[in-house]
């Protein structure tokens, strides 16, 4: 049943956008007389500034998190969170791809292949880890993203909330999983 | 606070470099990433213009503002400094709508769209406000409703077995942002300097 209630949504989900991009338009044109190429154009002018806008403090933040991962930091990290994590159940094979998640979309990617590969797609570290991957998002990257584009610098506790919640995930991914799968 | 994390982080890097032999590489990749940084905003002109272009249609015809009442009970709770018909609501439901979908791409424009319209509502340029916070935890943690097109490709077939677990996954991840953003912003540390 879940199997079907999957296809049918990742079938469903290709005609969204088309669907979108043609029922705003319509609705604005049939329904509320918009001169609807001129607003697009119109709106659309804002996509150049807001994406220069962001380059000075995403270039902060990935230039930190890829020397992080480059200098064997991140594993120094892993060790030291090792101990604790395996009093509470956390599968080490699971713990850089948690440690990574919030850090580098790109890089957990790669680690949930190295576990796909190493593990096979049907075994238990590599589910837990999918699970990890689609559950959250790339915390580091989306606030220097979000707030850049504004030119907040201050983001009082938006990064501590978002790290509590990746760790929140990343613990329930292994315990929903261990508990349902 | 991101001060001292983004030099811990950098310090760290350059210590544990030169200590583990790999501090080549480590300047290798701060080059590397700088220039990565660039070319994703750059790549993020065309999708940002598409979207933007559209959601400047549904504002103009007033779909917006029917979207953003129709959702005023969870909204009004979640953002009780904005006012609820302000646009900002409408592009935050449209965001968090993307979000839901699984759509990545639409997602990022359309929530940049509400920081700028939360930006309007904000005394204190350079400073976050709580709804601003708030829409930004929500989205690290990330509602979804779908599957990632990545990990399903990456799966095969036992992607159906993680569809339930995510969702379970991302609802407690959500929650928990939702509750550490309501407690962290009374406190002393975090609250905004004109409330007490």
């Amino acid at each position: 049943m879940i199997e079907s209630i999957v296809g049918s949504l990742n079938a469903g989900a290709i005609y969204i956008i088309p669907l979108l991009l043609v029922g705003i338009p319509l609705y604005a044109l049939a329904v509320k007389k918009v001169k609807v190429y001129e607003v697009f154009v119109e709106g659309a002018k804002d996509g150049f500034t807001i994406a220069v806008r962001i380059i000075p403090y995403l270039v902060a933040i990935l230039v930190a998190v890829g020397m992080f991962r480059a200098s064997g930091a991140l594993d120094l990290l892993l060790g030291l969170l090792a101990p604790v994590l395996n009093l509470m159940g956390f599968p080490p094979e699971n713990l850089p791809l948690a440690l990574m998640r919030p850090l580098s979309g790109s890089g957990s990617l790669g680690l949930l292949t190295d576990l796909v590969n190493e593990h096979g797609a049907d075994s238990m570290p590599a589910k837990i880890g999918a699970t990890m991957f689609g559950s959250s998002e790339t915390t580091f990257y989306v606030l220097a993203v979000y707030f850049g584009s504004v030119g907040v610098t201050r983001s009082r506790h938006a990064l501590v909330a978002g790290l509590t919640a990746d760790a929140v995930g990343a613990l329930s991914a292994v315990y929903i999983c261990l508990l349902l799968l | 606070m991101l001060n001292y994390i983004w030099f811990g982080m950098i310090a760290i890097s350059v210590v544990a470099g030169i200590l583990t032999g790999r501090i080549e590489a480590v300047t290798a990749e701060a080059i590397n990433m700088a220039k990565t940084a660039v070319e994703i905003s750059i790549g993020l002109i065309g999708i940002m213009a598409l979207w933007l272009g559209i959601m400047k249609i549904a504002e103009a015809s007033g779909l917006i503002r029917i979207i953003a009442r129709g959702l005023k009970p969870i909204t009004i709770r979640l953002f009780p400094d904005v006012p609820a018909d302000h646009p900002a609501i409408g592009s935050i439901v449209l965001n968090m709508s993307a979000n839901v979908l699984g759509l990545g791409n639409a997602a990022t424009p359309l929530g940049l769209k509400a920081m700028e319209e939360l930006q309007e509502l904000n005394p204190k340029k350079n400073t976050a406000t709580n709804a601003m916070v708030m829409f930004l935890a929500i989205n690290t943690s990330s509602v979804q409703l779908i599957v990632p097109a990545t990990v399903v490709a990456l799966m095969g077939v036992a992607a159906s077995q993680i569809f339930i677990t995510t969702i379970l996954a991302t609802t407690c991840s959500t929650v928990t942002a939702i509750i550490m953003v309501k407690v962290l912003q009374k406190t002393r540390r975090f609250r905004l300097e004109d409330e007490s």
